[in-house]
């Protein structure tokens, strides 16, 4: 591992500057990424600047009405939170279905949303990756590629963002705050990741220097009514091969609202805006949750090796908007 | 680079120099000699490593010692108080939770930290209703400790051992 020097940022303006201004700084949270990548190689940090202690480690309730969530806050706490448990369940449920008990006491709100893919050629350095290595070609698509994404993908890369929080984050509509060396920002997530197109290599919008400050979680009645499904090669401690999220509002028997989000098919977390779109005004029966599903989907491009993220993706959109549905009646 | 970390394990107080790049778990293994945590993966896979930090379980693979400067850290060997063992400790023993014993002080530094959490009503992905009591019955408890792999799968009889504890706890 290169050396590096180890510093803890004062206050967030402090961290910024420093990593603002310097090339081969970092921020650090819990660590639970960005250490394992520093082992692998993939990460060359000569400056660490550890944000794990500066005060945004408060879940409170944001002026909107809805939810700020500070950007140091445990990924354990976030998901026992009475709040969150409450108001978001999606949100709850899908930091409880990802990594372990004993990773999510150090990892970060903002840790997971920057968390890198698990592309397994990405995390070998001895693999071409355009990811790791602009213009280096992609092993993945030639190769191996269970994991990989169906939808959005470009001829330069089909990784998928590994996150199960950022999923439920997608499908309630949560924004990111940012604090820059030229101030404040707020990005909605549906502008905050990127699809790989042609530059593979950036995950986010965010620029050099940029710190998250937190997630705010706009108020949204009927995500008490909300739901993440996440299916994996074993039941627990495994990424998703597939996972939705999704939060549903029916009345009278149709459906009034409705938020779809899916984890383990993009570059993105996949906010299902076709299905949506779809879904709203319409009957609340499994008919229509599939044929809502089979239009999002039609756009996928799978290979040999994931085609079967197509009926699974289906399968569990129509399964967990079921049972939203059986819910509320 | 160096830098100074102080930090008190199973008790005691410890200053001392580390280059940044040390992990807490090399730390407390080559440096502190606290042998207890185990290296298994080295990258979060397996919580061989797990050991409790300031109360909460935690892996120490990924984390670099200086980040924890000042944490308060119990190993699997600091939850016995010398003459008695921890009742987790006791019941791996009575239900032979084990066989080579390689990854039994992270398993029992994992249950340590998870009857703390259940305790404080923090559900887990199994549990139906997020808001509801928290009952640790044997779905529950291998969800929970799903984060620490044993090898000689031992499984059963953990899952045995941990049961005891919470049923001595609270007896029905
Ligand atoms: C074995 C294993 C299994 C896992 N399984 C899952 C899983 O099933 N589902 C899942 O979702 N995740 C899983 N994870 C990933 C885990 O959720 C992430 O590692 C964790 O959330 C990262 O948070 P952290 O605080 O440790 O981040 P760090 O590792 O400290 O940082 C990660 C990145 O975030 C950046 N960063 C940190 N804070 C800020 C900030 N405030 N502003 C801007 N950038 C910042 C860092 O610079 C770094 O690039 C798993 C991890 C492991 C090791
Ligand atoms: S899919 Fe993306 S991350 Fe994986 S090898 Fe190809 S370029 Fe790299
Ligand atoms: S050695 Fe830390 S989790 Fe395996
Ligand atoms: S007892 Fe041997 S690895 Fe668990």
């Amino acid at each position: 591992m290169r050396p590096f020097k180890y510093v803890r940022a004062t206050d967030p303006a402090n961290a910024v500057a420093l990593v603002a201004n310097r090339p081969g700084a970092a921020f650090l949270a819990g660590g639970t990424n960005l250490v394992d990548h520093m082992k692998l190689g993939i990460a060359e940090p000569d400056l660490l600047v550890d944000v794990s202690r500066l005060p945004l480690d408060r879940i409170e309730q944001s002026p909107a009405g809805g939810v700020r969530i500070g950007a140091a806050v445990r990924n354990s706490d976030l998901a026992a939170d009475p709040m969150i448990r409450t108001r978001y369940p999606a949100l709850s449920q899908a930091l409880l279905a990802g990594a372990s008990g004993q990773l999510r006491t150090l990892a970060t709100t903002a840790g997971n949303l920057m968390q890198r893919t698990r592309c397994p050629y990405f995390q070998d350095l001895t693999t071409p990756c355009n990811k790791r290595t602009p213009g280096a070609g992609c092993s993945a698509i030639g190769g191996h590629n269970r994991d990989h994404a169906i939808l959005g993908c470009s001829a330069e890369c089909i990784a998928t963002h590994p996150s199960d929080m950022a999923v439920a984050l997608a499908a309630l509509e949560a924004s990111v705050v940012v604090l820059g060396p030229e101030g404040e920002r707020r990005v909605p997530l549906a502008d905050f990741y990127r699809l790989p197109g042609d530059t593979p290599h950036l995950d986010t919008n965010l620029g050099r220097g940029e710190l998250i400050l937190a997630v705010e979680m706009p108020p949204l009645a009927f995500a008490e009514r909300s739901a993440y499904r996440k299916v994996r090669d074993r039941a627990s401690f495994a990424f998703a091969l597939v996972s939705v999220a999704a939060a549903l509002d029916v009345r009278d028997g149709a459906v009034a609202d409705v938020r779809v989000a899916l984890g383990g098919v993009a570059h993105t977390p996949w906010r299902a805006l076709r299905a949506e779109a779809m879904l709203r005004g319409g009957p609340a029966t499994p008919d229509a949750f599939r044929a809502a599903a089979d239009a999002e989907l039609a756009a996928a491009q799978p290979l040999p090796g994931n085609a079967f993220k197509v009926p699974l993706a289906r399968n569990t959109i129509v399964n967990v908007l079921t049972a939203l549905a059986r819910e509320t009646a | 680079m160096d830098a100074r970390v102080t930090l008190t394990v199973d008790g005691s107080r410890r200053e001392l120099t580390v280059d940044t790049r040390t992990t807490l778990l090399d730390l407390l293994r080559d440096r502190l000699g606290a042998m207890a945590p185990k290296k298994g993966c080295d990258h979060g896979q397996c919580g061989a490593c797990t050991v409790l930090i300031d109360g909460r379980r935690a892996t120490t693979c990924l984390a670099f010692a200086v980040a924890h400067d000042g944490a308060t850290v119990t190993t699997a060997q600091g939850l016995s108080n010398g003459a008695e063992l921890h009742p987790v400790q006791q019941d791996f023993l009575d239900h032979d939770a084990f066989q080579c014993g390689y990854c039994t002080p992270g398993q029992i530094c994992s249950a340590v930290g998870m009857i703390e959490e259940a305790r404080a009503g923090h559900p887990s992905h199994v549990t139906r209703d997020l808001t509801g009591p928290v009952v640790l019955d044997d779905e529950e408890i291998r969800e929970r400790m799903s984060g620490n792999l044993c090898r000689c799968g031992a499984y059963v009889n953990i899952v045995a051992a941990i049961r005891d504890v919470i049923l001595k706890e609270t007896p029905p």
